[in-house]
């Protein structure tokens, strides 16, 4: 029975991230995509300006395949008007679905063991969770970077501190929870709450001193405001991903796990109506 | 203590805290689909920039815009 319900909240989690992924792609379509269409134009631009020899070290993503073709070459490769919509969909979707499955299962985790939440304020607390330790802290260490302003040579050093920064976001994050969890008999919810939280934020803040610094200086002369317009979006993508995921899966959470809620409780007294 | 669980009862009779669910309810398909949701993530998030299963850019390049508007490190 319990399993039965773990996968009924997986199989909804997954479904509120697909939502969630719909809403996010339609606010990345409309106000992420202008930006990545400029910095584009602006990486052209750049290579038009360059030798054509170096045309090799962009021909590896889709801006560089544009500025190959607009040379003249002929190069294989998937065609802006296709990356910006069903490569930008199938991206986001899976995104979404992925993510609000592990979602999903971490609720299941925290369910009745973070305090005195009804599930639909459980799954509001894992969305804001989710999105806090997996996008927005490392983001503030290693920001969303366009098309144009990164080094290729980089990228692999830039992809494990990335991927290392979510990871231990994550670790952080649970961390503070279970320490929030400890102090709460001693100091109180509130108060153990705002030291779980404070202590998130100084360990936090001591590993971005500590981790290298973003390799991926912006490359003299791209417009900052295009840089900033085009994080703002990324920002405002994954806000909407994690709203629209913590409040889909809170109604579906609630109505999921009410029968079983009140089977618990009549059981006490006596009555079967509910089971 | 007392007090405060006996009107936390009273203040919010209407909530229904549910009961957790068993760890071991929940490890399995933690594992098994949490894999498959990170195989899923690496694809949208990493194939073909630093690391590569699959040869060549189709994946990098389909992805394109989805991996730079989502935070990740693409190129
Ligand atoms: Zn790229």
């Amino acid at each position: 029975m319990h399993a039965s319900t773990v996968r009924s909240l997986l199989v909804r989690g997954m479904l509120a991230g697909l939502v969630a992924g719909l809403f996010a792609f339609a606010v990345a379509y409309v106000v992420g995509e202008p930006p990545v269409s400029g910095a584009i134009a602006v990486e052209e631009a750049k290579a038009a300006g360059e030798a054509p020899a170096g045309h090799g070290s962009h021909a590896d993503h889709g801006g560089g395949t544009v500025a190959v073709e607009a040379a003249g070459e002929e190069e294989e490769g998937v065609s802006r008007s296709a990356q910006s919509t069903f490569g930008l969909a199938t991206g986001v979707l899976v995104y979404g679905v992925a993510l609000g499955g592990i979602a999903s299962l971490a609720f299941s985790f925290a369910l009745g063991r973070v305090g005195r939440f009804s599930p639909r304020a459980t799954a509001a607390l894992t969305a804001a969770a989710a999105f806090t330790t997996v996008y927005l802290v490392p983001f503030l260490k290693y920001p969303a970077t366009p098309p144009a302003v990164g080094n290729p040579d980089t990228i692999g050093k830039r992809t494990t501190l990335f991927f290392l920064m979510i990871l231990l976001s994550v670790l952080l994050g649970i961390a503070a929870l279970i320490a929030g969890r400890r102090l709460a008999p001693r100091l109180g919810n509130w108060n153990a709450t705002l030291a779980a939280g404070a202590g998130f934020v100084v360990v936090t803040a001591v590993a971005f001193a500590v981790l290298p610094d973003n390799e991926d200086a912006v490359a003299t002369g791209f417009p900052a405001g295009l840089l900033w317009e085009f994080r703002l979006a990324s920002l405002a993508i994954q806000a909407v991903l994690w709203a629209v995921f913590g409040i889909v899966f809170g109604v579906l959470a609630q109505k999921t796990l009410a029968p079983r809620a009140a089977a618990d409780q009549e059981g006490r007294l006596g009555a079967p109506a509910a089971g | 203590m007392a007090e405060a669980v006996v009107s936390a009862a009273v203040s919010a009779p209407s909530v229904a805290v549910p009961a957790p669910l068993p760890v071991r309810a929940v490890l399995p398909w933690a594992f098994f689909v949490g894999l498959l949701a990170l195989i899923a993530l690496y694809f949208v998030g990493a194939e073909q920039g630093a690391t590569s299963v699959f040869a060549g850019t189709d994946v990098h390049e389909w992805v394109h815009d989805g991996r730079h508007l989502l935070g990740f490190p693409c190129h």
